[in-house]
């Protein structure tokens, strides 16, 4: 950011070394950024809550939202103003400062994820060389703001909530942190950009195919990003059934919204992630951008506008893929107890992640020794995958038509 | 501007610690070790030791201080479980131990050391706190005591084990 920034300052003619005024346009800019990509965020996560009620409705042989605009697409902006006007109530016996400031805790931490987060090949608020580690750290404000919240609001379905998703983000912080190590390990850089940068555009250039362990690491990684988001099947913490809403029980009106903003925002945030990290983000078929040779960057004129705009849309559409499956999950399977939460993290994704990352430490010498044996891997992982992707297409074709299922986008959408 | 932001961290890291230490409740206590950890890290990040100022977001406000709150919280301890406050003899001799403490710090701080600086400047040059300059401290010149405190860390993982399970 600073260079675009030290650019724009000699476009006006000014030295940004000598030039008074720059730290001043850096806040400035800094301001701007900030109050874009938040934006953003809220903006997604508004969508994401549209969205994530017409899959439900669909995938439970129902309605939905469907009467504030086309397809009740207008559904989350009536909700925001909603909750915007609602009541902002305290309980007497609360906590009062703590629990007015908690959802401000969980909107920063969530929000400073979007810095390091890249959209496109130049499209990143600040290519950080600790990236991965930054996301990793700033997520850790969300649990604090759950416990703040949990413990100020001096009730037992809150203090319970509360513990609860501390137990839970901690635990399964430990497998996502190793399984996010292994493309750090791979592409030896801790930059978000840094790792695109390493993987290509094509599906066998991807960290998810490079080995088995890789391959196992990308599910380790999202099994954990679910539970760290308090998303189905891990969403014990807010379970209705038993805690009523879990750790935001007495909020009401602008904070309670602050919640669920983050927890639909978060959608975002693990796919992004994952599709970082192991999906090879942005790169664009036949424009492969490495360290060594930019080839976006060597286009001209409308062809470099045109490749950019090709990598935000190939991004998002990944992005957005993993956010439909994490909807997909969420009105499948069944909530778990806590004791299987906490075996399945500390007994299998632990163990397991660990091994993963010697595994990978091991397969880098193997292939320094033996390269060829890097691109039979690869092929072998990529077309496994290419056939499952087949068979699950087929198998769900035959199931449609058996049960003679079709989508009415006519009467009553 | 790093001035500015300087003094904003430093004055952050000075009231949230001493917020720690004034709080009657513990809660109050840990929420404001989170930020004070929070400030430090923002200088960190202005002696350009971005990795450190990371680890001790991640690790500190993140993991450790996660667990003291999640056992403060069990704990739940009401206003009137706190007692009343006293003036002790403890207390008193705290407060002088602060007070002698705070006055050498200064002290030293005041008085220009040539020899501190220049270590300072040729850490800035060869990117301190960073990932490679932490990453070659921590694998080459001093291997041996990071490996001793991952057996360190192991031992202790392996005495909760024994103490929580009781039988085995």
């Amino acid at each position: 950011m600073q260079a675009f920034l030290d650019s724009l300052i000699r476009g006006w003619g000014h030295d940004p070394q000598t030039w008074v005024w720059t730290q001043l346009i850096y806040v400035a800019f800094m301001g701007l950024f900030s109050f874009a990509v938040i934006n953003f965020a809220a903006v997604t996560a508004g969508i994401f809550s549209w969205a994530e009620r017409r899959v439900a409705g669909r995938m439970q042989s129902r309605v939905g939202p469907n009467r504030a605009g086309p397809g009740g697409f207008y559904q989350w902006i009536a909700d925001a103003v909603k909750l915007l006007t609602k009541e902002d109530l305290v309980p007497t016996e609360a906590d009062q400062f703590l629990f007015r400031i908690a959802p401000y805790f969980m909107m920063v931490g969530f929000a400073c994820v979007f810095v390091a987060l890249p959209f496109s090949h130049r499209l990143v608020i600040a290519e950080m060389n600790v990236g991965v580690f930054y996301i990793i750290a700033v997520t850790a404000l969300i649990v604090v703001g759950i416990i703040m919240s949990g413990w100020s609001s001096n009730s037992k379905w809150s203090l319970f909530g509360a513990i609860r998703s501390a137990a839970q983000i901690i635990s399964y912080e430990i497998p996502a942190g190793m399984a996010l190590m292994i493309p750090v390990l791979l592409s030896g850089t801790l930059s978000t950009q840094g790792i695109i940068r390493a993987q290509g555009p094509w599906p066998w250039e991807w960290y998810i195919f490079h080995d088995p362990a890789s391959f196992a690491a990308f599910f380790i990684y999202f099994i954990s990003a679910l539970a760290e988001g308090n998303r189905t099947p891990f969403d014990l913490p807010e379970a209705e059934s038993e805690l009523v809403s879990g750790y935001n029980t007495e909020y009401s009106g602008m904070r309670f919204s602050y919640f669920f903003l983050v927890e639909w925002g978060n959608m975002w945030v693990m796919s992004a992630l994952a599709t970082t990290m192991f999906l090879g983000g942005w790169q664009v078929p036949f424009l492969p951008v490495t360290d060594a040779a930019d080839k976006i960057a060597m286009l001209s004129g409308g062809w470099t506008v045109l490749a950019e705009l090709a990598s935000i849309a190939i991004f998002t559409f990944k992005t957005l893929f993993f956010v439909f499956i994490v909807m997909w999950l969420r009105w499948t399977l069944p909530r778990i107890r806590v004791d299987q939460m906490m075996n399945m993290c500390w007994k299998y994704l632990v163990p397991v992640s660990f091994a993963a990352v010697l595994f990978v430490a091991g397969w880098m010498l193997v292939i320094h020794a033996v390269p060829a044996l890097d691109w039979i891997m690869r092929i072998v992982l990529t077309a496994g995958g290419a056939i499952t992707l087949v068979m699950f297409w087929l198998r769900t074709l035959q199931n449609i038509k058996d049960t003679g299922d079709k989508f009415d986008f006519t009467s009553n959408w | 501007m790093e001035a500015v932001l300087f003094y904003i961290f430093a004055i952050g890291v000075v009231v949230a610690g001493a917020q720690v230490v004034l709080r009657r409740n513990p809660i109050y206590g840990a929420v404001s070790l989170v930020a004070c950890f929070f400030f430090l890290a923002g200088i960190y990040v202005l002696l350009s030791a971005h990795l450190i100022a990371i680890l001790q977001v991640m690790v500190y406000a993140g993991a450790v201080m996660v667990l003291f709150v999640f056992v403060i919280m069990l704990l739940n301890l009401k206003e009137e479980e706190l007692g009343e406050m006293h003036v002790t003899t403890m207390k008193g001799i705290g407060l002088a131990a602060v007070l002698v403490l705070v006055g050498f710090i200064a002290w030293k701080a005041l008085t220009p050391v040539q020899f501190a600086r220049d270590m300072a400047v040729n850490e800035q040059i060869h990117g301190f706190g960073g990932v490679k300059a932490v990453g070659n401290v921590l694998y080459r010149s001093s291997v041996l005591p990071f490996e001793v405190t991952s057996l360190l860390l192991l031992v202790a993982v392996v005495s909760a084990v024994v103490i929580a399970k009781g039988k085995i």
